[in-house]
């Protein structure tokens, strides 16, 4: 269950930036290609941010397409698991979009 | 651990080291940070393993320009674009530098509970005795059983015990490095829970990632937890003794690690047995470490850890 770790870093990233205001939202981005679940941050989050000033503040999660370029055939394509395989058959593929786990931006009161 | 939600925060990982028999190293106990504080609402109840969660979400939007509020403090978006391992990535650089200072090559060896890391560690430390200056940093959910597995093959060690936790992070390896105090040019073994999801996320500042898999796992492994497989920059595969009572081809998960990672070398070998251990050490012999690598200068000494017979 590593989104308890990492709900702890985004609690903690966040409390870094906010010097104690109350939190109301937290943005983030997470690609499906993170090994992040959403739905399990979001849990974890819940649990793990009682008790400070992010309790209660709304996650709003973006979860961006996966994409690869085909360095072969020069296609960018949509991906829908973790392998590299174009439609055109290459495995030689760049990962374009997708491993995103990023904190974008937070509304504090 | 947390009764309630399952969570590892209130049990702050315990490092200690282990004395080796014949070093005079006592026993030394690493405090970990303050367990941070964390409360459940009332009414808070659920059970975990396997089952999904149910839990109402907040799907609310970030407000529109223009929103107005009847607070006396109108929100502000701070933005802040930064990774959310951005911590952990930042004390794994420093763990990073750390090692390149002392030319320390670290090796964090990952697997599925069981696929045999602390029986192939025992082996490689027992046969290469002198020729590979070596201590182990040893992480386990519970007890120091691996680590008194290390210590009996008369190699410092220092044991990391997580709790809940699934994983090592860059905060503790370098309460592990702290605690073992590695010598200048030697190689430290991070044995990491046995665990095949976590672990791939979190980056310590070692040099390699060692994957073991056993062939009584299933080839399709690789497909399962692709991450990991994806990290690796070695893969080994283990138990080769008993390929010929399973169902493992061996090409087909080598070609399913392909697919997802162009750049992992493999090994085929048996700990218990020691058939193919000389191709692992002849890995560690004249693996060029990715601290030596970035650091540019650092090319040599490292190998000579292990070639020098001293
Ligand atoms: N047949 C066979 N058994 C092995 C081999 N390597 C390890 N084992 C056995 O597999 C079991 C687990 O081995 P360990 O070395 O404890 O595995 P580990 O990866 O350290 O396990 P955790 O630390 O719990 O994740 C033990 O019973 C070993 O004897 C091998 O090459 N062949
Ligand atoms: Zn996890
Ligand atoms: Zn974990
Ligand atoms: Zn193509
Ligand atoms: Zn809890
Ligand atoms: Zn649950
Ligand atoms: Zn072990």
């Amino acid at each position: 269950m590593h989104e308890l770790s990492i709900a702890q870093s985004l609690i903690d990233a966040v409390l870094d930036k906010t010097a104690g205001r109350a939190v109301m939202g937290v943005n983030l981005r997470i690609g499906p290609l993170s090994g992040v679940l959403p739905d399990a941050l979001r849990f974890c989050f819940d649990v793990a941010s009682a008790g400070t000033t992010l309790a209660g503040a709304r996650l709003l999660i973006d979860e961006p397409q996966a994409r690869g370029h085909c360095r072969e055939c020069g296609t960018d394509f949509a991906m829908t698991d973790m392998f590299l395989l174009c439609p055109c058959g290459s495995a030689d593929v760049a990962v374009v979009s997708g491993r995103e786990l990023n904190l974008v931006s937070v509304e504090v009161a | 651990m947390c009764a309630t939600c399952g969570c590892g925060d209130e049990a702050a990982p315990r490092v200690y080291s282990l004395e080796v028999p014949g070093l005079d190293v006592p026993g030394q106990e690493v405090p970990g940070p303050q367990a941070h504080e964390h409360s459940h609402e009332p009414g808070h109840s659920h059970t975990h393993d396997g089952h999904t969660h149910s839990h109402p979400h907040d799907h609310a939007h970030p407000h529109a320009d223009g929103h107005s509020h009847t607070q006396a403090n109108t929100p502000e978006l701070i933005p802040l674009e930064q990774n959310l391992l951005a911590k952990n990535d930042l004390l794994a650089e420093r763990n990073r530098g750390w090692l390149a200072g002392r030319k320390v090559r670290a090796l964090n060896m990952m697997s599925s509970p069981g696929s045999g890391k602390t029986t192939l560690l025992v082996r490689t430390l027992t046969e290469l005795g002198d020729r590979l200056q070596a201590g182990v940093i040893e992480g386990d959910q519970e007890t120091s059983l691996d680590a008194e597995r290390i210590r009996k093959a008369g190699r410092p060690v220092v044991q990391i015990n997580t709790g809940a936790g699934c994983h090592l992070d860059a905060d503790m390896l370098r309460r592990g490095l702290d605690a073992l105090d590695p010598a200048m040019g030697s190689t430290v073994f991070i044995e990491n829970v046995g665990n095949l999801v976590c672990p791939a996320l979190f980056d310590l500042g070692e040099a390699a990632k060692v994957v073991v898999v056993s062939v009584t796992e299933g080839d399709d492994k690789p497909q399962k937890y692709p991450h990991m497989f994806m990290a690796a920059d070695l893969v080994i595969i283990n138990k080769s003794d008993l390929l010929p009572y399973v169902e493992f081809d061996v090409d087909e998960c080598v070609r399913r690690i392909r697919r997802l990672n162009a750049h992992a070398q493999f090994l085929v070998l048996s700990a218990t047995t020691g058939d193919g251990v000389t191709a692992w050490y002849d890995w560690l012999d004249g693996h060029p470490s990715r601290t030596e690598t970035r650091a540019g200068s650092l090319a040599g000494p490292l190998e000579e850890s292990l070639t020098d017979a001293h």
